[in-house]
């Protein structure tokens, strides 16, 4: 190490990754940001407008209300993640991590949504909620909610369209941090645990006293994974809602509404630089939730640890 | 592993370049459309016929949903990989095509001479000197029936509205198992489509209120507009159950399997049907006027014809079929292949199934007018279609009351139309 | 705590443990097995019985003739396992030399590089997708699977370096000491200790496929012409055309899961110790 003259392998082990690295992920997220300052013309001209459309993203009733709408409903589609895929998928990791048998089994089985495309996964969810196909309804009508107006929908009301849609995101989705929290238990000494048992010390204070403080950092971890998902995702709604993300917008996220921008819809053309506007805001918060985490959580997490 | 992992990358590129280098024989022409539905018909009727003539052309039909042709194609082509030939739809979105450079002009096409002025006025500039699209056929709104489930239960296709809600009440009370009248709200265009587009021009008097409208003497807030929101928000009762989630799809899926009795129609549905179910027997009526009136309208719309994309490399190829289209022989095809799409040639042209004939004889007994909001009304953000479709979906969701409704998108319409200032400052929009 | 009311105790709760995980994994396979099943029933079944499984009667594989009739599937699947299979091999291998040399060699940029190649794990490049569709059109790579090729490549290459790296700096320094002192290359060195983090190697591989595999937003972008569409591409467009036809639209959505389940199933291990050994920082 560290004697040769000018270090030539080294750049040739580095180049290649590097190049495509740059050329295709950090050169087009300049480019759109860069893009995202100008305006064209009616005759295809480009003109510098500065900062001027997020100023109309933010400020233009026809930009601000579409954008905050679907800002809000990204986050409520982020709080249902964190409230239910989080948690259940622990749940599930603590009982794998039991040492039952047939573990892998429904560990196997378990992550098996996960691996499928959104698409399949987002249209079979559709169909089985769908009026025309005798499942729903059936179901329904044994459990008594046949006449409830929202049940016979769940995609069709603004009230649940997007509730029922986070949930079949976090059916998809819970085998990531199902993994994750089991594989931080696993790695607990089971040393300790078993003196905890001895002591005569329930499974529910095993949990809270023991393991759950050793695995606060994939909490944490799993916090931010599902954050960037989250504020990310376009595929679902794009194939159970469309590019409208109905009724009434209620389902719009940050991508669909970056889609719609940038592509256009129905009689309306694209915007290229509006779309651009819409990735850059999105970039900002995504970073704005990483800068979080990592000198927020993370510093905090370094403190605590050994 | 790093003669493993080489040996691997040389594999994949072979594979890359013996695939991407697969040269293509014949001539290749693609087909953006959104007739989704139409897809086995083009493949195993039209296509052959028109490889009769032209063997060695190859023609690939590829269309994309309805609901996302536009943005799909917009995308294609401002990245340089749409087909060669564009269906293009009526009025602004084509000619935004054509102004942006995206559909070549055809007023040299031989052929064209075979249809009239009417029948370009779609796909022309705005003073008639270009037209840009071979035009292919209309489409007629209207209601088809069941006609079995009528004769068992007694019912009669109603004369005027009030009969029409009536006859909805009826069903509700003898069939309560099945829907009267099979719509749903979940694709939000239909609600729009088969909703509005169908019954309104009723209330607002065909072309002479769309002119007014135009015009800025009425607005989506005013007399027969608002009535046409009413109008549409009667149906609520009536429609399937759970019809929030219920996609177009799906009420064509409840229509043929006979499970409700009515279902509101573009007049391209009745093809689909016949493939769906041949069982099936339809009747059907136009829609119903308000008792009184002394006229009644049909939309009749200039619904979608074909153009070329300046970018095409088989530019010839393409120009051989666009030709094709022009003729009697396409014409009669198409008219019968694909009935309830109405060709808009010269030629005196015999269409064999009934039901399509029923839509075209209401031609003789009311006037036709075109989906309003198509013209000039959606050339800016936010475009009146689009608000259509949401407004319409609202008032059938029951969020929006027809008053409220009309407001909003009256409001959303003059924050950009000139014609309708007025309007926003009348209606104190924010 | 001893004797027997202990141990039923422990029967009970290992009962429910059981019992919660079998609710749940029946959860997950419902939708699957469901739609898998009335795939193979026709029309009327499908919607007469949906939960009843095909009888002779009504056993029918109609949708999927009219899937390899209409739909170019069998296309479909190559061009997705081109695309898979090469930028994989891309990420891993181009990973592989990036992370070597920022664990093994000490230079001025190394912590910068590090930072700089780690930026793409946070950043999705979705976002970029302006760019990256101009810069396509430029270069005439629109409708090709090269450009697929290269953005997964890219969209890969930063969680590969950082994982390797990692691997790579465990290594025992011993080995490569002793390549050094016989007069071995770098490059040498580099085919010498690749082999030794071949699991780690195929865990990356694992972990990268999912989402290049699955994914939908660039084939629609970048290639959505016929020729190029993959297999996820190929189902959704093709789901949009066959909305009537459930009995087709069943068909293509489990031909579409299998190659998915398939793989899933040889590299599971690689996958699960992927994520096990907290490799996903």
């Amino acid at each position: 190490m560290r004697r040769k003259p000018f270090p030539w392998h080294i750049t040739v082990f580095l180049a290649p990754a590097v190049l495509i690295y740059t050329l295709f992920m950090i050169y087009p997220m300049l480019a759109s940001l860069k893009f995202s300052l100008y305006q064209s013309l009616d005759d295809g001209r480009q003109v510098f407008v500065a900062f001027g459309n997020y100023i109309k993203l933010l400020t233009d009733p026809n930009w601000k209300e579409p954008f905050w709408n679907a800002f809000w409903n990204n986050v409520v589609f982020f709080v249902i993640h964190m409230s239910l895929q989080n948690p259940i998928g622990l749940l599930l990791a603590v009982l794998l991590a039991s040492n039952i048998r047939g573990a892998w089994i429904y560990r196997t089985i378990i992550f098996t949504p996960t691996i499928l495309s959104v698409v399949l996964v987002g249209f079979a969810w559709k169909l089985i909620l769908s009026p025309t196909w005798g499942i729903w309804f059936p179901l329904l009508d044994r459990l008594g909610l046949g006449d409830n107006e929202v049940a016979i929908a769940l995609l069709g009301n603004e009230s649940s369209a997007l509730i029922t849609l986070s949930l079949i995101s976090v059916w998809q989705n819970i085998g990531i941090p199902m993994m994750l929290f089991l594989a931080a238990l696993i790695r607990i000494p089971s040393e300790l645990i078993e003196a905890a048992q001895v002591d005569g010390a329930s499974s529910w204070r095993v949990f809270w006293r023991i393991q759950f403080p050793l695995i606060v950092p994939t909490v944490g971890i799993v916090a931010i994974l599902t954050f960037i998902g989250n504020f990310n995702a376009f595929d679902l709604i794009y194939a159970t809602q469309g590019a409208l993300a109905g009724p009434n917008y209620s389902t719009d996220i940050m991508g669909t509404f970056f889609f719609r921008t940038f592509f256009g819809f129905q009689l309306r053309p694209g915007d290229p630089n509006m779309g651009a506007t819409v990735a850059g805001m999105m970039l900002l918060i995504i970073l704005a939730g990483v800068l979080l985490y990592l000198y927020g959580w993370q510093r905090r997490m370094e403190e605590v640890q050994f | 592993m790093f003669r493993r992992l080489t040996g691997a990358l040389a594999l994949a590129a072979f594979l890359m370049a013996t695939f991407l280098g697969g040269a293509f024989a014949k001539q290749q022409v693609i087909i953006e459309s959104w007739r989704t539905d139409d897809l086995k018909l083009w493949k195993d009727v039209i296509i052959p016929a028109f490889n009769k003539h032209y063997p060695d052309i190859e023609v690939i039909f590829a269309p994309t949903n309805p609901a996302e042709y536009n943005a799909v194609l917009d995308s294609k082509l401002q990245a340089g990989t749409a087909g060669d030939l564009i269906t293009c739809r009526p009025f602004g979105k084509s000619l935004e095509l054509y102004n942006k450079g995206h559909l070549a002009p055809l007023n040299d096409l031989p052929g064209m001479e075979n249809f009239t002025d009417f029948a370009k006025v779609a796909w022309s500039t705005d003073d008639g000197s270009v037209t840009y699209c071979v035009p292919m056929a209309s489409v007629i709104h209207g209601f088809l029936y069941n006609k079995d489930l009528f004769d068992k239960y007694g019912f009669q296709p109603p004369k005027t509205w009030e009969e029409f809600i009536d006859l909805l009440g009826q069903m509700k009370k003898k069939a309560p198992a099945l829907a009267p009248l099979v719509m749903g709200t979940k694709d939000q265009w239909e609600a729009a489509t088969m909703g509005w587009h169908n019954i309104a021009p009723n209330y607002y008097g065909g072309e002479a209120g769309r002119r007014a409208f135009l015009a800025g003497k009425e607005g989506f807030h005013t007399d027969g507009f608002l009535k046409g929101f009413e109008a549409l928000a009667q149906w609520a009762p009536y429609l399937p159950r759970g019809f929030k989630a219920v996609s177009y799809s799906d009420a064509q899926q409840l229509f043929t399997q006979g499970r409700g009795f009515i279902y509101p129609a573009g007049s391209w549905d009745i093809g689909v049907f016949h493939q769906m179910n041949p069982k099936l027997n339809m009747g059907a009526f136009k829609a119903p006027p308000p008792t009184g009136a002394t006229k009644s309208y049909i939309s009749d719309h200039q619904d979608i014809a074909m153009g070329l994309n300046p970018a095409s490399k088989n530019a010839d190829a393409a120009k051989k079929f666009l030709e094709w289209l022009t003729t009697k022989e396409f014409a009669e095809l198409y008219g019968n292949a694909l009935p309830g799409f109405f060709p808009l040639h010269n030629f005196n042209i015999t269409i064999s199934d009934p039901v399509a004939n029923e839509f075209l004889s209401w031609r003789q007994t009311s006037e036709g007018t075109f989906r309003m909001t198509y013209y000039k009304l959606s050339d800016q953000k936010p475009d009146a279609e689009t608000d259509l479709w949401v407004a319409s979906v609202n008032i059938l969701n029951g969020n929006q009351t027809p008053e409220e409704a009309a407001k909003w998108i009256e409001c959303r319409l003059s924050s950009w139309y000139q014609p309708h200032k007025h309007f926003h400052e009348e209606l104190n929009c924010k | 705590m001893t004797g027997s009311r202990y141990r039923w105790f422990r029967v009970f709760k290992i009962s429910g443990i059981h019992a919660t995980l079998l609710a749940y994994s029946a959860l997950v396979l419902f939708p699957i097995l469901l739609v898998f099943m009335n795939s193979f029933k026709d029309q009327m079944a499908i919607f007469g019985e949906p939960l009843a499984p095909p009888t002779p009667e009504t056993f029918s594989v109609d949708g999927y003739k009219t899937l390899f009739e209409i739909a170019n599937f069998q296309h479909y699947f190559l061009n997705s396992l081109i695309v898979t299979t090469v930028s994989l091999v891309l990420i891993v291998f181009l990973g592989a030399m990036a992370g070597w040399a920022l664990a093994e060699y000490e230079f001025k940029l190394n912590t910068f590089m590090a930072i700089y190649l780690a930026l793409g794990i946070m950043v999705p490049i979705r976002l970029g997708t302006v760019g990256i569709l101009r810069l396509m059109a430029d270069w005439h790579l629109v409708n090709t699977l090269t450009a697929l090729i290269l953005v997964y490549t890219a969209m890969g290459l930063p969680l590969s370096i950082f994982i390797l790296s990692r691997f790579f700096a465990q290594l025992p320094p011993d080995f490569k000491d002793a390549a050094r002192i016989d007069g071995a290359s770098e490059y040498r060195i580099f085919t010498l200790v690749l082999p030794l983090v071949r699991p780690a190697l195929g865990t990356v591989a694992a972990i990268s496929m999912i989402p290049v595999w699955n994914d939908l937003w660039f084939p629609l972008i970048l290639a959505p012409s016929e020729k190029t569409k993959t297999i996820v591409l190929g189902a959704q467009v093709f789901l949009g055309q066959f909305l009537n036809d459930w009995q087709a639209v069943l068909a293509a959505l489990s031909l579409a899961m299998i190659p998915a389940i398939l793989l899933y199933m040889l590299f599971s291990k690689q996958l699960i110790r992927g994520l096990t050994a907290g490799a996903v920082k």
